[in-house]
Parts: structure tokens; C-alpha cells; sequence
């Protein structure tokens, strides 16, 4: 078939138009198509992270308080198991010298000894957890959470071995046997299933605060988006000297210690 | 043309024949009834227009890909806010949303899946984590 150049740039042309086009045809027919979005209402931020000011939990907070841990595991329908080889724990207290290793001097703080200190997923930056996942069901969000897609978790706990904070938790038997006061608002997990700390991510979602910071009544566990420098978060930083958990690791953890 | 011990394997055929096929002459004129789950809950039974996020004909053959859909949004990327095509919002969320309407599990999920011969708890495992709502027995 013979065709002249001129035909050819007319049929040409006339291709480039309709592409150009259709991104617009394509939006006018997806108008009423359903949408998925997120909640108006939903706390932004770009890399959550809290502060946890242990001088205001002790000084302040009744003594052998437990109002965060419980809040957070009611909310969550986390189980209570006894055996410290299975519990399921997402924020728990541990003592100075395992919280911070590498900063027990043989003569410490006296002030310090014996006391508890509320600990949780630090949801690094640099997160080792996501790196060893096999199924992606560990992932960084756009948000700074490091989340769990306990749906895709096949339960080989290379999580477990690669998070240097023990902040994971492995279902060895089935959690729902171990749920007193079951919450009907949020799921469950499953025998099989690796389980931590979400940073409350649907509280966030519909623009509340995490339950254990909500829970605590004065005010030791601070949330906010670092990377704003208004943030509350942003504020004790800059006022305080604040340390992390095992930072030499180079893990980049997103929860600060004042003591 | 001849076989030798022709009797015998003919018989045998027939029997064999006979033994493989008794389920569905056990079976024949048994079929289950199509199963006609009741949907009226307390929730529905107050809506106005009574309808779901999708016109019925899509959830019945597509809720799998919906649900599938929404987890990866509310997940992944924090969406939990579903537009409809007529603008009604939705909570993309099957504890707090789906069942807020369907709270009889039993009858809205489980007859169906029972009936399609999925082993119930255990095709689909939806609620082994998923917390279903209490059920009047």
C-alpha cells in the first residue's frame, strides 16, 4: 500500500491527539467510579515518632502504673500468656541495663536500678525487619510506621531474628484462647502469625493519638511527626537531651528516652 | 475377534463400573438446596434504600476482590475511606463496616460458603483472625 509522507503526519497527528486526550476521557469516565481515599480527619506526618519521658513516668505516675501497657493491649486484643518464651507483648517495661546495653557503667545510678522502662517498637528508619521479611508483610509506610500485613505473614521469624529491640512476638499457640475482654473493633491474630506494635495506626487513621499515649495520665509518652518542627515531638528534642536505643546498630530507632 | 477369559473381565468391568459411579447414583435427585440466607438484620431491616457498596449482582461475584482491595488500601497506603458511586463513605473496614449492616455471619457468610463446599473456618480464613459479631443463637 503506498502512502504519501503528507498522509502519514495526518494519521500521526491525529494519534499524538487522542493520546493526549486521554487522560481526560479516562477521568471523566472514572467520575463516578468508587473511590478509595483516606479520612479527611487522618493525622499526617512523614516519620511519627514519640518520646518517652521516664522521669516524668516515675516522679509523676502511681507507682507499678500500667495504664499505657494495658490500654495498648486491650485495644488490640493482645493475649496475655504467662510464659515468657510465648507472651505477645507490644510495649512492655524492661530494666535500664537490657533498655539501653553498652550504657550500664559497673557503678550506675543508683536512682536507676530496678526501674521500669516503657519500651516498644522503635520503627527505625532503617529497618532491619523490613529487610529480612521474604513476603513484604513487614514494609515501611510513606508515614514512617514500619506496619505488618498480617495477612501475607508466613511466620519463618526472620523478623524476630533481625529486630535487635525484641519488640516481635511469635503466636505459638492460638492468641484468641488467651483474649479476656475481646475488642470487636479491631482483628485478631492467628497461631502462626508474627505480631508488634503499629503505632496505632488506625487511631491515626481517623485523627486520634496512640492508645498508650492517650492512656497515660501525665503525659510521659509524647507522638508527633518529627520532621515538623512544630510538632510536640519536636519540641521536647529540642529543649531535652533525649537518648535512643542501641543506636550504634545503626537502625535509626524513632523512640527517645528522657531519664 | 476373541477374549480370552472374556466373562470374567467383563464382569469385572461392569462391577468396577458400578463401583465407581454409586456416589452419584447415591446421590441422584439429592441435590442440596440453594441455600437462601436471610439478610434482614436489625441494621438493614431500618435502611431506607436498602444497598450495599456495590449494586448486588457485583458483590455477590467480586466481594473477594473488594475485600482483597480494601486491605491492601487500608494497609499499605492508609486509606480507609471508600467513596461509593453515588457518594455515600464507607469505612473500607470488614469488622467495622461490613458487618455493621451483615452481623449474622452465620447466615451471610458461612450458608454460601458452606453450600460452595469451602471448609467452613477454614476456606476463607477470614475469621480466624477477624473478630465476627456476636450472634443471637
Amino acid at each position: 500500500m503506498e502512502k504519501s509522507k503528507r498522509d502519514f503526519l495526518k494519521v500521526s497527528g491525529l494519534c499524538a491527539l487522542g493520546l493526549g486526550v486521554l487522560p481526560l476521557a479516562k477521568g471523566i469516565a472514572a467520575g463516578n467510579a468508587p473511590q478509595v481515599m483516606q479520612n479527611p480527619e487522618a493525622l499526617k506526618g512523614q516519620q511519627w515518632a514519640m518520646v518517652v519521658d521516664m522521669k516524668k513516668c516515675w516522679e509523676k505516675g502511681k507507682e507499678g502504673c500500667k495504664d499505657c501497657l494495658d490500654a495498648c493491649h486491650k485495644v488490640h486484643n493482645v493475649p496475655t500468656i504467662e510464659d515468657p518464651q510465648e507472651e505477645i507483648k507490644w510495649i512492655w517495661t524492661e530494666h535500664y541495663e537490657n533498655t539501653f546495653p553498652g550504657l550500664g557503667n559497673p557503678y550506675t545510678n543508683e536512682k536507676l536500678k530496678g526501674k521500669p522502662f516503657i519500651v516498644l517498637c522503635n520503627h527505625c528508619s532503617n529497618p532491619p525487619c523490613v529487610r529480612v521479611c521474604p513476603t513484604q508483610a513487614t514494609f515501611k509506610r510513606a508515614d514512617g510506621i514500619t506496619m505488618m500485613d498480617y495477612h501475607r505473614c508466613i511466620g519463618c521469624r526472620f523478623c524476630m531474628a533481625g529486630c535487635p529491640f525484641g519488640a516481635r512476638s511469635f503466636n505459638f499457640r492460638e492468641p484468641r484462647e488467651y483474649i479476656k475482654d475481646l475488642n470487636y473493633k479491631y482483628p485478631g491474630r492467628e497461631r502462626g502469625v508474627v505480631e508488634k506494635c503499629s503505632f496505632c495506626d488506625e487511631r491515626l487513621a481517623v485523627g486520634q493519638l496512640p492508645a498508650c499515649v492517650e492512656s497515660c495520665k501525665v503525659g510521659a509518652l509524647v507522638f508527633g511527626d518529627q520532621t515538623d518542627p512544630k510538632s510536640p515531638v519536636r519540641k521536647l528534642l529540642d529543649t531535652n537531651f533525649t537518648i535512643r536505643r542501641k543506636t550504634e546498630l545503626g537502625t535509626e530507632p524513632n523512640v527517645y528516652y528522657i531519664i | 475377534m476373541k477374549i480370552y477369559n472374556g466373562k470374567y473381565i467383563l464382569a469385572g468391568l461392569a462391577v468396577f463400573v458400578v463401583l465407581v459411579t454409586v456416589p452419584i447414583w447415591y446421590n441422584m435427585g439429592k441435590a442440596a438446596p440453594a441455600p437462601t440466607p436471610n439478610i434482614d438484620t436489625p441494621v438493614i431491616k431500618q435502611m431506607q434504600e436498602k444497598q450495599c457498596v456495590l449494586p448486588k449482582a457485583e458483590m455477590i461475584t467480586g466481594h473477594m476482590q473488594l475485600l482483597n482491595d480494601w486491605r491492601t488500601e487500608v494497609v499499605r497506603n492508609s486509606n480507609r475511606l471508600y467513596v461509593a458511586a453515588d457518594g455515600k463513605k464507607y469505612n473500607t473496614s470488614l469488622q467495622n463496616e461490613c458487618m455493621r449492616c451483615h452481623s449474622n455471619k452465620s447466615q451471610f457468610c458461612d450458608m454460601c460458603h458452606t453450600y460452595a463446599g469451602l471448609a467452613t473456618g477454614q476456606i476463607p480464613y477470614c475469621w480466624t483472625c477477624h473478630v465476627a459479631p456476636k450472634e443471637a443463637k
